[in-house]
């Protein structure tokens, strides 16, 4: 390996306002063309930014959730260039002054941990979204104006692997404090790649190139690896790296130049006269503070550590709030190890898989969570047999009502084992007797024909006992193999 | 007649809305083809809002403090429903739904709007004549300007198109054609007045500023426009004091600043109409104070470096895309041609000088030695301003070098033009409130004028001055004696 990947990452995220970042249109995703506008994200003459200052929470709590400092004074410029879906023919962003300086991201990627450092992250509007059709190009002006955070980081990152968990975490650590959706796809995410290559050992950074239209974290990763390749060969062959942008197409499988740096815009930055600088109060920064809910990282952590779940169980269930959330409510009391490792597997694996077969989403079981960590209880205490728990499970995903009432009507229709021992012996008796060759096989040295008798049993029970139960009671009878 | 008895007679019943309106609209109508000073004249609007003042006095029910009294208002601000042209072609066929905020406070007093005034375009301009729709006249002096950027406004008063009008004042477009057309012009403390619905010249120097024929009748319109706006994060929540009371008090125990080198460069008739004003407050029981501003020699060029690197912004949404005017395109003309023809058709030679200097003033490479130095100019400048104001209440200075001067004079020079902002661009840079103070006649028959300053958000002090100033200088004749007889036939 003589090759080195050097990756920054610029990611806009998209924050969760009811309105736009100096307006009262909308901010909310979708809608006609051209319906969350008004004087101020149309541009129309004399209509003046006021800045939103819920937007401004969310852009601190992701500095202090990102280990920023959080500027207490902060500056919007004007950012010049045209564009038709720029209706002002500026963008209001922060430049030199902006709201969150210098934190860090701690982060794991194969099994290392890696710290990468946070720039910056600024505040700015989005612009609109043109698109072309053989009748012209048209613009909707939406998306014109929707508060983002611009969050840059350090060139920390030396794998595809390490970028993709850095944004897994930030996605996850934005989501958990409320103030992004974390949607790739519609764009409320978005993510930029600086990409060079050097020689191992060279401290110097060679020459960047920009990717953008990057959507999804596969892309994310085949895009770096596309173009690690792709620099390392041109320089091979001689060629320098020239600094430029370049755009991610998905269905080649490539990067292909957008724009080089010489034909970069000179944006005219200026402070905007419009906007007052931003001073942020040291008690309402408190106060926000305080408010920070239990990160990712920490409630990896406690599962880990508290409920003994597995790394990669406690991962899974901690990507997103509301699924660690859903996991926590159904945990409830008993958080004993061994209970909170069957319940987390049993939601992720039967639950989910139930789930997956049925027109209900998670949202429908929220009012039922107790009742399915109650029959995951039972099921565990041997008191619903597998096959009972499937046919429950089936019934209640099925049925039409509302979950909460399907599973009640479904538990009351299967019922639960009331082992009567003395069925379960006679049972016993009547198999053992019929399969006199069996039992002495398993006796001469053939433990697994364990599962053979097990499975006579249960058959000659309807499939009503307690699993558990029946091997207990067999191996007892049947003594050790030999 | 002034705004205030104007108002007073409505209120009292002793004239009707409706017979204020409709003779200030046959004023319009008699004078226009003399002046050229209205873009815009809304009759029906105006009878309509007369009328519902009427109505009201009928029905005995409240009252605003403008009630009635017909006002104009620079085309740079919005009224709803009425065309918005800021004096250009490229806002050609723009009517704005919503009003400005100034103009919603207007209407909250019960004004009636007569229609919008001639400006230069998009403010750009010390003389009326960057107006797309030609120069409006000095009516004291026909062949005169009238001063600009609010030349419109400043001829409607003095020609009695109503008792006021709004105007709008980024480097002393309120103040100097206040002056050159014998009126009271006030440029508020930045942030004192909304600027929503405005239309953007150079944002941290604009303010909409009252024009009327007395200095408590600017009280007034200052008081009604004044105050915080939720549509402006520059607009401040200072207290709006008693203006009209302000000009109650005596000028006695007032502490007038003087700038001495400010009385240099300035035309004999106008030297002396500063000093006799000091003269006359003195007399008045003010003390005067010499106070010195070290960098005010760098005023014009300050100025003018931000509010051209500004106005290159503000002026790029301007753009043949959503409004306004587009040039014809050919079907193989690509975006940029769009852009550039339609801003090559739409703008005017001045606003495109002032759009591409400001462009360049920003420019990487260039915005260190341009943008950057003329703001720590304007931070030198706002120093002086504090230090002379901690050893006065007021400074006292001239609005403009000279009076009116003939049209047509600065075309060539755009430097010389620029020159004439000297005294006023010093309020803008400093964010300070400032006015235009008539003193009499010149012997030539044009009207002189004095600048006063105070402090931030003292407006009451700077009324206070001026109502004093007001009070002891000569009076003007009631009518601009060129108008009353052009419009008698004669010449």
């Amino acid at each position: 390996m003589q090759w080195e990947t050097v990756i920054g990452l610029e990611v806009h995220a998209q924050l969760r306002t009811q309105t736009k970042l100096f307006g009262a249109a909308s901010a909310s995703y979708g809608g006609a063309p051209n319906s969350h506008v008004d004087a101020v994200s149309l541009g129309l003459p004399g209509a003046l930014p006021v800045l939103n200052r819920e937007a401004v929470r969310m852009a601190a709590l992701a500095g202090l959730a990102t280990h920023c400092d959080v500027q207490l004074r902060s500056v919007f410029a004007r950012k010049n260039y045209f564009y038709p879906d720029l209706p002002k023919g500026y963008q209001i962003s922060q430049f030199d002054e902006p709201i969150c300086l210098g934190g860090f991201l701690d982060i794991e990627s194969d099994g290392t941990p890696l710290r990468v450092g946070i720039t910056r992250i600024h505040m700015e509007e989005d612009a609109g979204k043109s698109s072309h059709h053989a009748q012209g190009s048209w613009v909707d002006l939406n998306r014109a104006g929707v508060p983002l955070i611009e969050i840059v980081s350090e060139p920390d990152l030396r794998t595809p692997e390490q970028a993709v968990a850095y944004l897994r975490e930030l996605r996850a650590i934005l989501v958990y404090i409320g103030v992004n959706d974390g949607n790739l796809e519609e764009g409320s995410f978005r993510c930029d790649a600086n990409v060079s290559v050097r020689r191992k050992g060279q401290s110097a950074l060679g020459t960047r190139c920009e990717i953008k239209n990057l959507n999804s974290f596969r892309g994310i990763r085949d895009a770096i690896h596309y173009e690690t390749a792709r620099q390392i060969r041109r320089i091979e062959a001689g060629e320098a790296i020239v600094q430029q942008t370049r755009l991610w197409d998905v269905d080649q499988g490539r990067t292909a130049a957008m724009r080089s740096k010489e034909e970069a815009h000179d944006y005219r930055y200026f402070p905007d006269p419009d906007l007052p600088p931003l001073l942020i109060d040291a008690d309402d920064l408190k106060t926000w503070a305080a408010s920070l809910p239990e990160l990712p990282a920490a409630k990896r952590a406690r599962f880990q550590t508290t409920l003994g779940l597995d790394v990669a169980v406690a991962q899974h269930l901690c990507e997103d709030p509301t699924t660690a959330d859903r996991f926590e409510r159904a945990l409830d009391e008993d958080q004993s190890p061994s209970r909170a490792r069957s319940l987390a597997s049993f939601l992720s694996g039967r639950i989910a898989g139930a789930l997956n077969k049925s027109t209900r989403s998670w949202l429908d079981l929220d009012a039922a969570l107790s009742d399915l960590a109650e029959v995951h209880d039972q099921w565990r205490a041997g008191k619903l047999s597998n096959k009972m728990l499937g046919d429950l499970l089936a019934a209640a995903f099925e049925a039409e009502d509302l979950f909460a009432k399907a599973l009640a009507q479904a538990r009351a229709a299967v019922g639960l084992l009331e082992q009567d021992t003395g069925e379960l012996d006679a049972a016993i008796d009547r198999i053992l007797a019929a399969n006199p060759g069996q039992v002495a096989a398993y006796q001469g040295g053939k433990p697994k024909l364990l599962g053979f008798f097990v499975g006579q049993v249960m058959q000659a029970l309807g499939g009503k006992a307690n699993a558990q139960e029946v091997n207990r009671k067999l191996q007892e009878r049947l003594g050790d193999p030999a | 007649m002034s705004l205030i008895a104007c108002a007073r007679a409505i209120a009292t019943g002793a004239q009707t809305a409706t017979a204020v309106t409709e003779r200030a609209l046959s004023r319009i109508v008699a004078a226009e083809p003399h002046l050229n000073a209205m873009v815009h004249v809304d009759s029906d609007g105006a009878l309509a809002q007369a009328a519902r003042v009427d109505a009201a006095m009928a029905a005995g029910g409240p009252l605003g403090p403008l009630a009635g009294v017909p006002l104009t208002i620079k085309d740079l601000i919005a009224v709803a429903g009425l065309p918005l042209t800021a004096g250009s072609k490229m806002l050609a066929g723009y009517v704005p739904a919503r009003d400005a905020s100034v103009i919603v406070r207007l209407r909250d007093a019960g004004a009636v709007i007569l229609g919008k005034t001639s400006l230069d375009e998009f403010a750009m301009g010390s003389t009326n004549e960057t107006a797309v729709t030609g120069p409006a006249r000095n009516p004291w002096d026909l062949g005169r300007v009238p001063g600009g950027s609010s030349g419109g406004s400043a001829v409607a008063v003095a020609a009695g198109y109503g008792y006021g009008s709004l105007g709008t004042d980024t480097g002393g477009s309120v103040r100097l054609p206040a002056a050159l057309c014998g009126l009271v012009g006030l440029k508020p403390t930045y942030g004192r007045v909304s600027r929503s619905g405005v239309v953007a010249y150079a944002s941290s120097f604009d303010q909409v500023g009252p024009m009327a024929t007395t200095v408590r009748d600017a009280a007034r319109l200052l008081a009604v426009i004044a105050g915080p706006c939720g549509e402006d994060a520059t607009s401040r929540l200072e207290a709006v004091a008693d203006y009209e009371a302000a000009c109650d008090l005596p000028a006695r125990g007032l502490r007038v600043g003087v700038v001495r080198s400010w009385l240099e460069g300035l035309t004999t008739e106008t030297h002396d109409a500063v000093l006799s004003t000091q003269r006359r407050l003195e007399a008045a029981g003010a003390v005067t104070v010499e106070v010195t501003l070290p960098h005010a020699h760098l005023a014009v060029p300050a100025y003018y470096l931000i509010a051209m690197s500004e106005a290159s912004a503000n002026l790029a949404r301007y753009d043949g895309v959503r409004f306004g005017h587009r040039a014809a395109l050919e079907p193989d003309d690509d975006l940029d041609t769009l852009y550039a023809r339609s801003r090559a058709e739409g703008f005017g030679a001045e606003v495109k000088r002032r759009i591409i200097m400001g462009t360049w003033a920003l420019s990487s490479g260039y915005y260190e030695a341009y943008y950057d130095r003329a703001c720590r100019v304007r931070r030198l400048i706002h120093g002086d301003l504090e230090a002379a104001l901690r050893q006065c209440d007021v400074i006292l200075g001239p609005t403009a070098p000279s009076t009116a001067w003939p049209l047509g004079s600065h075309t060539h020079d755009p430097v010389a033009a620029y020159q004439m902002d000297i005294y006023t661009t010093v309020a803008n840079l400093a964010g300070l409130p400032a006015m235009s103070v008539p003193v009499g006649l010149s012997a030539g028959g044009l009207p002189l004028a004095i600048q006063l300053m105070a402090g931030a958000f003292d407006e009451a002090t700077l009324l206070r001055c001026a109502a004093s100033v007001e009070r002891d200088a000569p009076a003007l004749p009631s009518a601009p004696i060129a108008l009353a007889r052009a419009l008698s036939g004669g010449v």
